[in-house]
């Protein structure tokens, strides 16, 4: 279960691990095809050129093996969607609920990677 | 003339500017279109339109994209999520600075930057947007299963939205500032008629109370001017729209008292050559299709300007 996006997607828990291993910086933008995801989903594209040392991914909200970000402490709070979750070696750096602007994610990019 | 001047520069990319993209570059004029935010405007903030002639159902997001890739295939050049530093739109040849100081130039400018929900600005809003408060029921309404939340607004969305959100809601309170509904009245009987919804009226919100997430709030009866506390868990805001006019405000064009951008019916603006369409506009209906009725005129307007003046 994957969005119509044009991000590259995880598709479960175990590429999600496999993602967090291989890449010291990753966004992952976990939401569906609502009007509070898609302009983040498309910041995330405009800002991949500009960011190649971030990958950026999406994940649908409603796959079940995204409980791996659903269920972070980091998001226990979260009552909005899009969940999107910045990673540092494996390890959340910060995380935003709802819709973001451009500067603001960029202000997390550059702030953490 | 430079690679950076365009005959026309259109400020927003939602319906109105899409479509006077398009008909602008269908009328071999150069065109530029700059966002500060998504393609699409509020066109993507709607999940399904159903009253666009012609479309039986179509999303937001996938109107905005046929649009889009319409104004692209003309010849448009589109710019989003970018930020504008600099407007100056008196003198012949209109100018439109960027953060990185480029520089584009053009003969028409045409405005048609929106407008964006209306936020309370009160304390507590931005710190709980998206941890108990939000702006759109469809999107997070299954977030507050079971859960006691308020409506604030008495329009159309707020009643309409309030009913969806019964769905998912053990309680809604709708919380309005007047002691009647700006809705139809087939909204207000379906809320009043609806057993999970109560009503808090001549009322406004005044602060939000949490930790982590939204715990309660404060409102204020403005009859009594008492101040009362209620505990809850989420609250919808649906109090109408707003023009985003902001980076004009200091510029010589003429805003009236909303800051909305008076024209007239040819979307001329106080300012020669530079035009105004959609929901940025002084006007009473709102719509996908009034949008693009406003692109389509500013369009031809400012052709006339270009090729006759």
């Amino acid at each position: 279960m994957v969005l119509p996006t044009n991000l590259k997607h995880i598709a479960s828990a175990s590429e999600h691990a496999e993602i967090l291993k291989d890449h010291e910086n990753v966004m992952v933008c976990c939401g569906r095809m609502g009007p509070m995801c898609l302009p983040v989903y498309d910041i995330m594209g405009e800002l991949q050129d500009e960011y190649k040392h971030v990958e950026f991914r999406d994940m649908a909200f409603d796959n079940p093996e995204a409980g791996v970000i659903r269920n972070i402490p980091e998001a226990g709070s979260f009552m909005g969607l899009p969940f999107t979750i910045y990673y540092k070696n494996g390890k959340v750096v910060a995380a935003t609920s709802s819709i973001q602007t451009k500067e603001q994610v960029k202000e997390i990019l550059d702030r953490e990677f | 003339m430079s690679e950076n001047y365009y005959d026309s520069i259109i400020i927003g990319g939602g319906a109105a500017g899409l479509t006077a993209g398009i008909y602008l570059a269908r009328g071999k004029a150069s065109v530029l279109i700059l966002d500060t935010a998504t393609i699409g405007g509020q066109m993507v903030l709607t999940h399904q339109i159903a009253n666009y002639p012609g479309v039986e159902e179509v999303s937001g997001y996938q109107l905005s994209m046929i649009m889009r890739k319409q104004a692209e295939s003309f010849g448009c050049t589109i710019k989003s999520n970018i930020q504008i530093k600099n407007l100056s739109l008196v003198d012949e040849i209109k100018k439109v600075e960027l953060p990185d100081n480029s520089v584009f130039r053009s003969k028409t400018i045409i405005l048609a930057s929106g407008g964006r929900s209306r936020m309370l600005n009160i304390s507590g809003e931005k710190k709980f947007k998206g941890h108990g408060i939000s702006y759109c029921a469809t999107c997070d309404g299954d977030f507050f299963q079971d859960k006691e939340i308020i409506v604030v607004g008495g329009g159309n969305s707020a009643l309409e939205e309030a009913v969806s959100l019964t769905k998912y809601a053990s309680k809604v309170t709708i919380l309005h500032e007047f002691d009647y509904f700006q809705a139809f009245e087939h909204a207000v009987e379906e809320a009043r008629s609806n057993p999970k919804i109560d009503f808090i009226m001549k009322s406004h919100l005044t602060e939000f109370i949490g930790n982590e997430k939204l715990e309660g709030v404060k409102y204020k009866n403005l009859s009594t001017g008492e101040i009362n506390a209620k505990n809850i868990d989420g609250v919808f805001i649906f109090i109408g729209y707003e023009a985003n006019t902001e980076m004009f405000r200091d510029s010589e064009l003429k805003l009236n008292k909303w800051n909305e951008v008076p024209t007239n019916d040819m979307m001329e603006t106080s300012i020669k050559g530079v035009y105004a369409a959609g929901d940025l506009r002084q006007k009473r209906v709102r719509q996908v299709t009034t949008a693009v009725a406003d692109g389509t005129i500013a369009a031809v307007s400012a052709l006339g300007y270009i090729y006759g003046g």
